[in-house]
């Protein structure tokens, strides 16, 4: 206790030196996971692509609809690899250009619905009591209808539009956070470097931020990463109803929507588009698969 | 405390959910920012005309009044009325509804006979080759957007292959079987009518597979990770060291224990399903809750969608406590209380 300011520090870096030996052995684990490896290539060629997209694409004007008559329902071909639709945009561009609208639309909805779900999570499990009981019927409320069904008549209520879209997943989205936040909560609530914390006076609030919730991250954000596939996935099938994203956007559900007319025969409309979902979803959700293990080593033994 | 008390304190239970849900419901459809009225009325109506529609509904009252009287509706079977058919919504639903349960329930049984046995072996051959290949292929199809898988395997079964009819529940020409629960292929058995019986399960059979595939990884995940753990269990040990043959091990005491946590998964996937089957629905014209839903959403007709929205939290609480009373069968340790 000579040197109580290095002391201080030296167990700082003891505890920061820890949690980097859990992160190092989580990656290691997760590198060592073949499909979730893939998962993250394919995620990041996804990124590139969107990055990219304006050069990548060779009509980028056509994501905001610009029209072709002369080109209309043309096949596969040299110039336009993935056909064109009814109106003569190509539908290669379209999907390129579509790639940062889906990542966008993921990004938001699992942020909103985290801030949400964790916000109420933590205040649910940390202050416990009734306003625990409160809480958690409102969020067991939201549970009893399937998020799909109360996505659609909230987006319907808001009205036709991609923000509307992301806004109403958003809203449904949320109660799967709270749940999990608060049984983190829970548990992390009681342990002996809260009290701690507690005992030399910190407040409420710097007990939940600074305190619990780093502890309880990383289930968080997996959750987040599982989840991400998803909420793109429920965000295109808003836009193929027709409540989601409006033409001309290169949305790809709506996408699919507008080639749906023209199936099966002119099959790439449709197609291309849902290849693209598909890629998306899975990249996500093989990287989720692989976090899962990493945290939850009993899921997969 | 015995079974039917349990029961009857558990649907009571429902009651303050279902309280709130219908609080949930008609916040939205209060979200409204348009004017559903204007939009129903069309773009002619005089504000005479505006004026007496929304008299009609009920909408010029002040806000706690209409949900009293919303609230009080749902109680008595009043669940409103469509703005646009002018149809009540509670018969609809009726109509609609057996259609959407057919299509589940066969989608929520083909997951399961084809998701618990995937899960079983990947518990069996752990980490081996047909491990994997149960893994990447429930990753595989649960990633696909069941709408546009939907348009594909309509094509592939009801137009190249020519196996399956291409939509709806059945032919024009034949004739619905008497309703008695309004699920054809229960209704036809109970007619004794086997021709409209093997003609409703083709009709059904393509939908439902493709419905199917969103519940096949959790609930080959579950499987696998619940069978794992039973494995491992002392009982297993010393079953195989007193020689009884492994299968018999698996499938007589395993299976039944890991069983209990794949019950609650696939009652959930229930659920889920018939959210989904929403998308499913409006590709294979499939008259159902689902395309009710999409008309009525697309429309902002506000009252049916109040409606589906209601219903769909009945069924899931049903289900819930439904799923409870199975675990029960299954595990003779639980006891309700």
């Amino acid at each position: 206790m000579a040197e109580p300011g290095k002391g201080k520090s030296s167990k700082r870096n003891e505890a920061r030196s820890a949690r980097w030996e859990n992160i190092a052995r989580g990656l290691y684990r997760f590198r060592s996971n073949r499909l979730s490896m893939i998962g993250l290539l394919m995620l990041i060629f996804i990124l590139l692509v969107a990055i990219f997209a304006p050069v990548i694409a060779p009509y980028p004007e056509d994501a905001a609809g610009k029209t072709r008559v002369m080109a209309r329902l043309q096949p596969p071909s040299e110039d336009f690899v993935f056909g064109t639709d009814k109106i003569g945009r190509d539908i290669f561009s379209r999907v390129v250009m579509g790639t940062g609208l889906a990542l966008q639309v993921g990004t938001v909805i699992i942020l909103l619905a985290t801030s949400i779900g964790v916000t109420i999570g933590a205040i649910s499990g940390y202050a416990g009591g009734w306003v625990d009981d409160i809480l958690m019927r409102i969020t067991d409320i939201f549970l009893t209808v399937p998020a799909l069904v109360l996505a659609i008549a909230i987006s319907a209520a808001l009205g036709k539009g991609i923000i509307n879209a992301m806004i109403g997943i958003s809203l449904v989205w949320w109660p799967g956070f709270a749940r999990l936040t608060r049984s983190l909560v829970l548990s992390l609530r009681e342990e002996p470097f809260v009290e701690a914390a507690y005992g030399i006076g910190a407040g409420h609030m710097r007990i939940i931020f600074r305190h619990i919730l780093p502890n309880a991250v990383s289930p968080i954000i997996i959750k987040m990463t599982t989840d991400f596939g998803f909420a793109v996935l429920t965000a295109a099938a808003l836009g193929f109803i027709g409540l989601g994203a409006q033409p001309p956007t290169p949305e790809w559900g709506a996408m699919i929507n507008d080639g749906r007319r023209y199936f099966p025969d002119e099959w790439w409309i449709a197609t291309f588009p849902g290849l693209a979902i598909w890629l998306m979803v899975f990249s996500w959700n093989l990287i989720g698969d692989g976090l899962r293990d990493v945290l939850d080593p009993r899921a997969r033994r | 405390m015995n079974l039917r008390f349990y029961l009857l304190r558990r649907i009571a239970l429902i009651v303050p959910t279902l309280i709130g849900l219908s609080i949930l419901t008609f916040s939205i459809a209060r979200l409204v920012p348009g004017d559903p009225v204007g939009l129903a009325a069309g773009p002619q109506a005089t504000a005479e005309i505006k004026e007496a529609l929304r008299r009609e509904f009920g909408l010029d009252q002040p806000l706690p009044v209409q949900y009293i009287n919303y609230m009080a509706g749902l109680f008595r079977g009043d669940w409103g009325q469509s703005l646009y058919t002018r149809r009540d919504v509670l018969p609809d639903l009726r109509t609609f509804w057996p259609a959407t349960l057919e299509l589940t329930t066969i989608a929520v049984i083909i997951a399961t006979l084809l998701g618990v046995p995937a899960g079983v072996i990947s518990a069996m051959y752990r980490n081996r080759l047909p491990d994997h290949i149960a893994r990447i292929l429930s990753l595989f199809f649960v990633s696909f957007p069941a709408f546009w898988l939907a348009m594909i395997f309509q094509t592939w079964f009801g137009r190249d292959l020519g196996m399956f009819p291409i939509n709806k529940r059945l032919p024009v020409l034949v004739a619905p079987p008497a309703t008695t629960t309004g699920l054809f292929l229960i209704d036809s058995l109970i007619q004794l009518d086997f021709e409209t019986f093997l003609i409703s399960l083709k009709h059904i059979f393509v939908p439902s597979l493709v419905l199917s595939f969103s519940a096949f990884a959790s609930i080959t995940r579950i499987t696998r990770a619940s069978m794992v753990e039973a494995l491992e269990k002392d009982f297993v040990r010393m079953e195989r060291a007193i020689g009884i043959p492994y299968r018999i091990i698996i499938f007589k005491y395993v299976l039944r224990n890991a069983f209990i946590a794949t019950i609650t998964v696939i009652s959930l996937n229930f659920g889920w399903l018939m959210a989904g089957a929403i998308l499913i629905e409006t590709i294979f014209d499939w008259p159902g809750l689902g395309l009710y839903a999409v008309h009525a959403s697309l429309s902002l007709d506000f009252q049916p969608i109040m409606g589906i929205a209601f219903l769909y939290g009945v069924v899931f609480s049903l289900i819930n406590i439904l799923t409870d009373m199975v675990y029960g069968m299954l595990d003779p340790r639980i006891r309700y209380g």
